[in-house]
């Protein structure tokens, strides 16, 4: 009994957590129809400058935004300076997230080395929920607060705002969207950027239960990978649902049957991938 | 007359020297003079960066101490990075025997790499000193070139399960490991001494090399005296935090094979480590000179408290010095010097004192530390040595080699509860 409770509130907070690291992701496939490779180093480079934020004794939301904002600019010079010159070509825009992931990493490991980093939990996070005999840490309620925070906030925008309504005719169709007047190259770019920074703000988040250390980009990315395809890209309730499902497959799969843990998390990709391509909720594409 | 060497002599007298050393004339005065050469295959790149960085500052540190001579002989370093995959492993170490023709080989860091490289260096007779834990490198498929002065996966892990079963007085164990050859062997070798004095495994876990989250593992114990956890890499900082956050640390009490508590580590771990008990080959608080002298220097050197990996690498420095030493003017002999290295015995290293036995494994003391908090960072106190702990423990080695060698499943855990 303990077990499975243990089991259904951790799936709910890492749920919380993959959908900061994945609705980005979501948002920029949806818009530029790349799959951004780099999103897992976003996570493990904003996870990164946070610890160091913390080793300077700044209070951890600070460095959480602090990180964000670094990440925002990161991401926004890598769109406009090396995307752009690609427009169009989404293999090649592939191959350039790929292996700008592989140099983020090796300048990580010159930065940081090769030691795991874990700062400590914020001290007014400390402490566990006891219901019972069983303990669950807050910090990770709060990491699902945060979470339900920024999904109400993201939707709030895309679906009520005159920015919302751009992007999301880019998604739609980029193409007219550039005829009625949107200039949708712009929107890539502060899609893009506001991607970099939720994944960034994600790690940092993540830093306390995950630690940060070198590969931690790419266990991260699928993660984001399967949430989103399971979901639809460019869908934000896609990128929800993906996420609490994936939170609850992970949690439940390694649990009762270990030896299938990653047919677990993979499968169900598959089935939406034969099954339905677009995703639970996303359009199908044009 | 002209004292210049153009490019055309200076190839043809290589070319005749490598001749008169395939022909084998006697030449040693020529072999003193040219500098003894040792290859590094490290990792510098990617997950496994951490222990390769580790062990690259352990022989750095050594050859510093030694002023780039041993035992009269010049020391030409040369450093290979493995990338830490097998196939990398194999292309570095034909370019260290082939191209760079070294006298012997330190490392690779990872069981896999060692694997894919152990018939290469047999083959083309270069020793090699390794610190990569594969029982079966010194057992069944012990490899005349090979000597690890560091221990096999179960080593220390034997001393674990006796220290459990007869000082701790533990009755009902679970095992948890990454599911890979190094933590089934790690595991083994606990399940066998802790049971062989009485004690149960009754629950074994083996979470995958990456698994971001642990609580869906942790939530599973109960019912237990200790957990016994080998993880290794990045993976005890997580673990650790996740078992003390979710309460467990306070109920059950934790014990840890060498990579899990390495020292390197602790500056990476805060309270969550304090009380775990472990065992290890190499503890920073030991006392002899050798090991003072060293985690001085390191401190000094790189600000760090050294760990197993970066005490390996020096100690296998210490052996290539000996094996020197003991090989005469047969050193530059491959064969004749890997057979030196076997019969290396060591009274002062880091570790304190180290000899082979006849399969080229360690025969060393082996630690048993508690962790305790000191000054707000956590410090590893040795509380138990077990002095000369074979890889065999205190098996028969005959008996321990008809066995097949310690895997998932083997010896068959016959205490399972669900």
């Amino acid at each position: 009994m303990n077990l499975w409770l243990t089991l259904a509130v951790n799936s709910i907070s890492l749920g919380g957590l993959l959908f900061l690291l994945s609705a980005g992701f979501s948002l920029i496939f949806g818009l530029m129809r790349i799959p951004n490779l780099l999103h897992g180093s976003f996570f493990m480079l904003g996870a990164y400058l946070g610890v160091s934020a913390l080793n300077w004794h700044i209070n951890f939301w600070v460095a959480a935004l602090l990180s964000a904002l670094a990440m925002t600019l990161i991401g926004g010079l890598i769109e406009r300076f090396l995307l752009r010159r690609l427009a169009g070509q989404e293999l090649a825009q592939v191959l350039l997230t790929l292996g700008l992931s592989f140099i983020v990493a090796d300048v990580c490991l010159m930065i940081w080395t090769g030691d795991p980093w874990q700062p400590a939990t914020p001290e007014h996070l400390r402490g566990a929920v006891q219901v019972g005999t069983l303990f669950f840490p807050i910090y990770r309620l709060v990491i699902l607060a945060v979470a339900i925070v920024i999904a109400i906030g993201l939707w709030l925008m895309i679906d009520w705002t005159r920015l919302g309504a751009m992007i999301r005719a880019g998604v739609d169709d980029a193409p007219i969207a550039r005829v009625v007047g949107i200039k949708v190259s712009q929107l890539f770019t502060l899609i893009f950027s506001l991607g970099a920074a939720l994944a960034a703000f994600a790690g940092v988040m993540g830093a306390p239960y995950l630690s940060v250390y070198p590969g931690l980009d790419f266990e991260m990315l699928p993660l984001a990978l399967i949430v989103v395809i399971l979901g639809g890209t460019g869908s934000l309730l896609g990128a929800l649902v993906g996420s609490f499902l994936i939170g609850f497959l992970y949690n439940f799969g390694q649990a009762m049957f270990p030896d299938l843990a990653y047919v677990i998390l993979f499968l169900p990709m598959l089935l939406v991938l034969v099954l339905r391509p677009q995703g639970l909720f996303g359009r199908a594409m044009p | 007359m002209s004292r210049k060497v153009t490019r055309r002599k200076f190839m043809a007298g290589t070319a005749a020297g490598a001749a008169l050393a395939t022909l084998k004339f006697p030449t040693p005065a020529i072999a003193q003079a040219a500098p003894f050469k040792i290859g590094l295959l490290t990792i510098k790149t990617g997950p496994l960066a951490q222990g390769g960085i580790q062990m690259e500052q352990g022989i750095g540190l050594f050859l510093k101490h030694k002023n780039n001579t041993l035992s009269g002989r010049k020391i030409e370093f040369i450093s290979a990075d493995t990338g830490g995959n097998p196939a990398g492993a194999k292309t570095k170490t034909q370019e260290l025997v082939e191209r760079d023709k070294v006298n012997v080989i330190l490392g690779p860091l990872a069981a896999f790499e060692l694997l894919a490289i152990t018939d290469y260096v047999r083959d083309n007779k270069t020793p090699l000193i390794s610190l990569a834990a594969a029982e079966d490198v010194t057992q069944r498929k012990a490899n005349p070139f090979i000597i690890r002065p560091s221990a096999t996966s179960a080593q220390c892990c034997h001393v674990m399960g006796d220290y459990a079963a007869k000082e701790l007085k533990y009755k009902r164990a679970m095992t948890i490991s990454e599911d890979f050859a190094f933590g089934y062997e790690q595991m083994s070798g606990f399940q066998r001494v802790f049971e062989d004095n009485g004690g149960k495994v009754v629950k074994k876990l083996w979470p995958p090399l990456v698994t971001p989250d642990y609580t869906p593992y942790i939530a599973q114990i109960q019912n237990v005296d200790c957990v016994f956890n080998g993880f290794a890499g990045s993976n005890p900082v997580k673990f650790m935090r996740a078992y003390a956050d979710l309460g467990v640390k306070a109920k059950i009490p934790l014990l840890a094979g060498w990579t899990a508590m390495d020292d390197a580590l602790l500056r990476s771990l805060g309270d969550e480590a304090a009380g775990t008990i472990s065992v290890a080959w190499y503890s920073a608080d030991g006392k002899t000179e050798s090991n003072q002298r060293f985690v001085a220097d390191m401190q000094k050197d790189y600000g760090v408290l050294p760990g197993g990996y970066t005490a390996g690498m020096y100690i296998a420095g210490q052996c290539v010095e000996a094996g020197i030493q003991l090989a005469g003017s047969k050193a530059d002999d491959r064969t004749a010097f890997a057979e030196a290295l076997h019969k290396v015995s060591l009274t002062d290293t880091p570790r304190g004192p180290v000899k082979f036995d006849h399969f080229g494994n360690v025969i060393g003391d082996v630690f048993v530390r508690k962790c305790e908090m000191k000054a707000g960072k956590p410090v590893n106190t040795v509380i138990k040595t077990y002095p000369g702990v074979s890889q065999f423990w205190t098996y028969d080695e005959k008996a321990f080699l008809a066995n097949p060698v310690y895997a998932r499943d083997y010896p068959p855990a016959k205490n399972l509860e669900h």
